[in-house]
């Protein structure tokens, strides 16, 4: 099963306009830093990376550390520039990948 | 009135422990029988007392307690026109991530309990669809009457129980394990079909006894601190602990994403949460007395609205 994912990107939004965008995903976020219960270190599993492409081009990249929260939750600004798609991109440890994406409409 | 002061030099919050069963150094024994009351003025009377707790995470941290009571002889119950839910006690961030359903946590597990729900599952090979069709409609209100009196059972039970006894029952399939991410996500699912909805627990004949036994428990002191639930949440909500707000204890929002533990957790795991903050052996996951406490907390919330996914600090 692929993480769960949560985008709040607006549909439509005017030429020129500041846009908000909100993403959650669902994800441990294991410190490494933790024992279990039988006295050996959990391994780290974090997200490493999140990149987030308007129309192919990078607007927004973050680099995750394992002080971040389990369920990261980002939100960040761009400028409605055109019409087309915006990509999300998560990466991290063990092979973790998830890409989401959301249409907009820019008029 | 002189009110009352909590000083603690450590986080030593009941209800936040998370060492299950830390060891108590000292005696508490000079613990007065009732911690404050709202509602009395006629006794002043001051305590003052010196225990050392066994912190969060540090050991033996010494830990003051300075409390200026006014003793009344018994918790009154929150009267109907001062109910308010938990979440009018946080702050406008925590309402906030709450109000927007693309940054509550919850609705991560919603997804998954929305996937679950149509699952085919166990040897009967049926999923929750083929006899309840969509849940958006037909569970609607479901999760505002739980727990609810089981006639086969004889006693009442709570949304996961009902859950596993569809699936045994129905689906031929194991019970799903208590905050299992199964159960958790089925759970917000069908309690999100409520939300917005007032609580209607049943009250009748065949009810009674077991809020009454979950109202005993309430007001019941417990474990090594010798505290009550009522003690709080009865006597002292709206107050601070420890720099937080005391909330009137309402179980409105379950399952809820709690930040401190970085997840969903069924309200069992609230009232375990609790238990072991006050040095007390928690009831197991299941056990009746889990499910009487439940029962006698959404009776006393009745009418509040549900909503579920909560989050909460």
């Amino acid at each position: 099963m692929t993480a769960r994912t949560l985008i709040n990107v607006p549909a439509k939004a005017k030429r020129g306009e500041i846009i908000e965008i909100k993403t959650l995903i669902a994800h441990p976020m294991e410190t490494g830093f933790r024992v279990g219960l039988n006295g050996a270190l959990i391994a780290r599993d974090i997200i490493t990376t999140f990149v987030c492409r308007y129309n192919g081009e990078e607007i927004f990249r973050a680099d995750f550390s394992p002080a971040i929260a389990a369920n990261p939750f980002l939100t960040f600004f761009t400028v409605a520039t055109a019409t087309g798609t915006i990509e999300f991109q998560w990466t991290g440890d063990d092979g973790f990948s998830a890409t989401e994406s959301a249409p907009i409409t820019v008029e | 009135m002189i009110g009352y002061l909590f000083a603690y030099l450590s986080a030593c919050r009941p209800c936040e422990s998370r060492d299950p069963y830390p060891v108590l150094s000292q005696s508490a024994a000079a613990y007065e029988s009732r911690l404050c009351g709202r509602h009395s003025a006629s006794k002043t009377r001051v305590i003052a007392l010196m225990m050392a707790l066994a912190g969060t995470t540090q050991r033996f941290v010494f830990s003051t307690v300075v409390l200026l009571t006014t003793l009344p002889a018994f918790a009154t119950e929150i009267p109907p026109a001062e109910r308010r839910s938990d979440y009018e006690f946080m702050s406008a961030q925590t309402r906030a991530m709450q109000d927007d359903d693309s940054a509550n946590p919850g609705m991560l597990s919603v997804l998954d309990g929305e996937a679950l729900w149509n699952h085919r599952d166990g040897a009967a090979d049926k999923s929750c669809t083929d006899c309840h069709s969509d849940a958006r409609s037909s569970m609607k209100g479901v999760a505002a009457r739980y727990p609810a009196y089981s006639p086969a059972l004889g006693r009442p039970i709570d949304l996961e129980a009902r859950i596993n006894l569809c699936r045994t029952e129905h689906q031929k399939a194991t019970p799903l394990k208590f905050e299992s991410k199964e159960l958790l996500g089925l759970t917000a699912y069908l309690a999100l079909q409520s939300r917005g909805t007032p609580i209607d627990v049943a009250s009748d004949a065949r009810a009674r006894p077991f809020i009454a036994a979950g109202r005993e428990l309430f007001n019941r002191r417990m474990g090594q601190i010798n505290m009550s639930c009522a003690q709080c949440h009865d006597d002292n909500w709206g107050q601070k602990l420890a720099g937080a707000p005391v909330p009137q204890g309402h179980p409105n929002g379950y399952p809820l994403y709690r930040l401190e533990w970085q997840s969903l957790g069924s309200l069992q795991r609230r009232l375990r949460n609790c238990m072991s903050g006050m040095r007390a052996e928690p009831y197991a996951y299941g056990a009746p007395e889990n499910v009487d406490l439940e029962l006698y907390l959404m009776s006393r919330a009745q009418g509040l609205k549900m909503e579920a996914p909560a989050v909460r600090p």
